[in-house]
């Protein structure tokens, strides 16, 4: 077996002890898939604006058994009291990657299993494809198999992530998500990755929409300040089914949400929409592929980056037309509004296009606050502070404004607006 | 519709033959043995006369390109190339300096003819003083394989004080120039092609406009592969000082083969103060065959450096031929409030693969960049956009505007945009928008119904498409253009 080295496998050699002797055909072809690719670092293309540096030095054991239970309760109560009738419904709450059955609230008319019980890896996450997923393959301790059963309206789940860390980087978790929409099915799943501290926390979902079925996938990421949160998604939708996602990317101090979405059936549709709002030195990665694999599908995106002090927005978002994808309708937006001179945005809006009949169209913009309409303001008395802050507002308004779910775009609203104003916020 | 019209008579005049340009010169040529080495770029030094420190210059390129790989990241597919395999010396066997054109090789001379540039400019090629009282518009330099044969209407712009020569000839004549410019826009270990025509470039325009000079006429450079084997390794350099301006443009051909020839070339421009450099092209390499034989691979760095406030540079590409395009034409804009631009159309048909687009780094206050890119694919071929736009933390008020539209022609095309916008500065603005459609097929029935064929309608709309770019080409440019565009496409309807 290949050993792994820091120079050829980037932050691979973190993990390596982890990585040694396990079992199980799935976790071994993942450990070779990392062996041979290692952990991607910047001179990949899918990571040239995020790196993996922030991981450190130290190896990354996995989470302590036992965990400070009053903490993850007010980690949990800080998230429920942001909005009101939240605490109410039904919850999954998983604290440093595994499953806090005291803290959770069992469902209705949805069927859960969790991986700890009966581990699986669903099919669209494929350890080859991706790194990260083979690593998470390879470590994955838990995480929530979630079914609606044909016809079946599963009503509104929340995913809690609870990640509580210390003040140096010391350990990982991997939880390993799936969610199976049967025909007809319905369901809002709201995922919220919480925390404080420093840890890395790099779920995987595997989501399949069956035909006609809908899923509102909303994820919220206010990870630990020294945390690092990555994600990724792999969703697979059937006929007429319908994947709607959103990301709001607030807290961290690495942040990256990757969704690849693939219409494998006619008349299929995906959104996949997003608000970055970042301060202080955070780096947060919106990146996409969504897959036009079959005829007539429509996708939307549209994505707005809010960045000030030093931090960082990346945006990659890539739509692939294949050839038997004819009649696609395919539209994408990215725009940034940069609030500080050292802030910084990276934006790849990407069509990669072998089918002829289609429309397919993308668009970025960059900018600062417009002058014009601040002074509009000011000149009607609204004080400075104020004003900059209601052109942010109404800068990711329309963005969430996309969310379907009144409760969950009240919950992003909620979130954002603890941020903080229009200066600087850590 | 005059386009249409003549579109149409320039494909009738073609008949079934697609590149006209397709002929071989059987002409006597001086070949440098095969392969890469020291001693071949010692070789090529000496043929080119070359001072001690312009060898070095090489030999350090050379010793880079050694650890250096070809580049993987463009969306283009190719065997590995041997580049051992190649002469990077072909020159013709040619008197030096013939005094009328009896003197010249008339074989040299037919290819002219054949290339289709009018006669009188014909004889200028060929190295013959213009009779007195004689003016023509466009200076040229033809550019044969390895070496330039003639270079036209010197005497007239030295008299303006612009110097227009061969580089290998400005390497011995102005070496000052030459060393304090060359290799400091697209430094010899820019990149793996560039490192490779840093040490084998063989010979290429050199171009000095001075301080306050508006150039009297175009400046042309007419590049012609011939020889079986060769690669063609150009290196231009345009350097236009405060206050004046140069508008140059490019063409180039080969002859049809089952081989791959590579052409690997440097364009460097500076642009000082108030200076503005218009380079236009029209690439018309050697596209391959129907099922993708042969064909030029086509690997070339070009990037302008505005240097000084206020200046200028425009690229203006229409990008044709090739059976590999691998091309970004950049601006490095320095300068206060200095300008780039970028129009570019690339067509793609059989089985041609284009990767191009161009490169916008703003560095100083106020720049501005345009880019209008425009593709369209056809039969099986590949076409990207690749461009970056980056905003650095000093530039202030700088403004880019990017607009990419793809049309597709057929089903078994491909059609890719992949733009990288990277801003660091809030005071910037950037805006970026991207189509890709078919041609609509509205257009396409209102054409029809007005009694064009299926043929003469697309090319009308493809000709419509591309508008935005062709009008920034130099009139005469213009129109050659149009017609290759309609010949490039032909076969892919109907």
């Amino acid at each position: 077996m290949n050993t792994i080295s820091p120079d050829r496998g980037g932050p691979l050699a973190l993990f390596s002890q982890r990585l040694e002797g396990l079992a199980g055909a799935e976790r071994q072809q993942a450990v070779a898939a990392l062996q041979h690719a290692g952990l991607p670092t910047r001179r990949v293309e899918a990571w040239k604006y995020t790196a993996l540096r922030v991981l450190g030095q130290t190896s990354l054991s996995a989470p302590a058994a036992t965990y400070d239970a009053a903490a993850a309760r007010a980690a949990l109560d800080h998230v429920l009291a942001a909005q009101d009738g939240l605490a109410d419904q039904p919850r999954l709450v998983f604290v440093n990657g595994r499953h806090a059955p005291d803290l959770s609230v069992a469902p209705k008319g949805v069927k859960v299993t969790f991986f700890a019980d009966a581990p699986r890896f669903g099919n669209a996450a494929s350890p080859d494809r991706d790194p990260l997923v083979a690593l998470n393959t390879a470590l994955a301790e838990d995480g929530a198999n979630i079914q609606v059963e044909a016809g079946v309206d599963g009503g509104t789940l929340l995913l809690v992530s609870i990640g509580l860390g210390g003040q140096a980087l010391t350990f990982s978790f991997h939880p390993r998500h799936a969610v199976v929409l049967e025909a007809g099915a319905r369901l809002t799943l709201v995922c919220v990755q919480a925390g404080q501290g420093a840890y890395f926390h790099n779920p995987v979902t595997d989501i399949h929409v069956g035909a006609a079925a809908a899923l509102e996938h909303v994820t919220l990421q206010l990870e630990g300040a020294e945390a690092v949160g990555l994600g990724t998604v792999y969703a697979d939708v059937d006929r007429e089914g319908v994947y709607d996602s959103f990301a709001l990317g607030v807290d961290g101090l690495l942040l990256r949400h990757e969704v690849h979405a693939r219409l494998g059936a006619s008349r299929a549709a995906v959104h996949v929409n997003g608000v970055q709002r970042l301060g202080g030195a955070q780096v947060g990665d919106m990146t996409s592929v969504i897959t036009h694999a079959a005829p007539d599908c429509i996708s939307r995106q549209t994505v707005r980056n809010v960045l000030d002090g030093h931090a960082r927005g990346v945006f990659q978002g890539k739509v692939l037309v294949e050839q038997i994808a004819q009649k696609t309708d395919g539209y994408q937006m990215n725009q940034a509004l940069l609030l500080s001179p050292d802030a910084e945005i990276d934006a790849k809006p990407e069509l990669e296009i072998y089918a002829d009949d289609v429309r397919c169209s993308h668009g970025a913009t960059v900018g600062a606050l417009d002058d014009e309409q601040l002074f509009y303001l000011r000149s009607r008395g609204v004080p400075d502070a104020q004003a900059r802050q209601i052109l942010i507002e109404a800068f990711v308004d329309e963005t969430l404004g996309l969310i379907a779910h009144e409760g969950a775009q009240a919950l992003c609203r909620a979130m954002l607006a603890r941020k903080g104003g229009a200066g600087e916020s850590a | 519709m005059p386009a249409a019209t003549e579109t149409r008579e320039a494909v009738e005049k073609l008949g079934q033959s697609t590149y006209k340009w397709g002929f071989e010169t059987d002409i006597e040529m001086d070949l440098a043995p095969k392969g890469l080495n020291e001693e071949i770029i010692r070789l090529i030094s000496s043929r080119k006369e070359e001072p001690e420190w312009m060898l070095e210059w090489r030999l350090a390129a050379f010793r880079t390109w050694q650890s250096m790989e070809d580049p993987k990241w463009a969306k283009v597919s190719y065997p590995p190339i041997d580049y051992q395999d190649v002469h990077y010396y072909a020159a013709p066997r040619t008197k030096p300096g013939p005094k009328s054109l009896d003197e010249v090789d008339p074989a040299l001379l037919k290819t002219y003819e054949k290339l289709g540039i009018p006669l009188h400019e014909q004889a200028l090629l060929a190295g013959v003083e213009p009779a007195e009282g004689e003016r023509l518009p466009v200076a040229v330099d033809a550019v044969f394989d390895s070496v330039s044969v003639a270079t036209t209407f010197r005497k007239t712009l030295a008299e303006a004080g612009v110097i227009f020569c061969p580089i290998s000839e400005a390497v011995r004549e102005h070496p000052e120039l030459v060393r304090r410019y060359l290799g400091t826009v697209v430094p010899a270990g820019d990149n793996f092609f560039a490192a490779l025509n840093s040490a084998v470039f063989t010979d290429g325009s050199f171009v000095y406009v001075p301080k306050g000079v508006r150039c009297p006429m175009e400046l042309s450079t007419y590049f012609r592969i011939n020889a079986r084997n060769t690669g063609q390794f150009e290196r231009t350099l345009i350097v236009v000082e405060e206050g004046a301006s140069v508008s140059y443009l490019e063409g180039c051909t080969a002859p049809m083969r089952d081989e791959n020839q590579l052409h690997a070339a440097v364009v460097e421009l500076v642009a000082m103060d108030d200076a503005s450099i218009k380079y236009s092209t029209v690439q018309n390499w050697y596209p391959g065959d129907e099922e993708g034989r042969g064909g030029i691979y086509n690997f070339v760095t070009k990037r302008g450096a505005c240097r000084g406030a206020r200046s200028k540079i425009s690229w203006t590409q229409v990008e044709t031929g090739s059976a590999i395009t691998w091309k970004y034409p950049s601006c490095i804009l320095q300068g206060e409030g200095s300008v780039g631009e970028f129009y570019s159309v690339a067509v793609t048909n059989n089985c041609q693969q284009a990767d191009t687009g161009t490169k916008m780094i703003h560095l100083g206050r106020n720049t501005r960049s345009t880019i209008i890119a425009k593709t369209i694919s056809a039969g099986r071929s590949d076409s990207t956009y690749r461009g970056l736009v980056r905003v650095q933390p000093k530039a202030s008020g700088a403004r880019n505007f990017t607009q990419c539209d793809s049309l597709l022609i057929g089903d078994r095309c491909g059609a890719h945009t992949v733009p990288y916008i990277e801003c660091r500065n809030m005071a910037a603005r950037v805006e970026h928008e991207a189509t890709t459609s078919k041609i609509s097929e509205d257009q396409l029935f209102y054409c029809r119904q007005r009694g064009l064929s299926e043929e003469d309608a697309v090319g009308l709309i493809v000709n419509g498409f591309c508008r935005d770019v062709l009008k920034e080409l130099p009139m005469e440019f213009a129109v050659e253009a149009q017609k290759l565009l309609q010949i490039s496409l032909e076969g892919s309807v109907g």
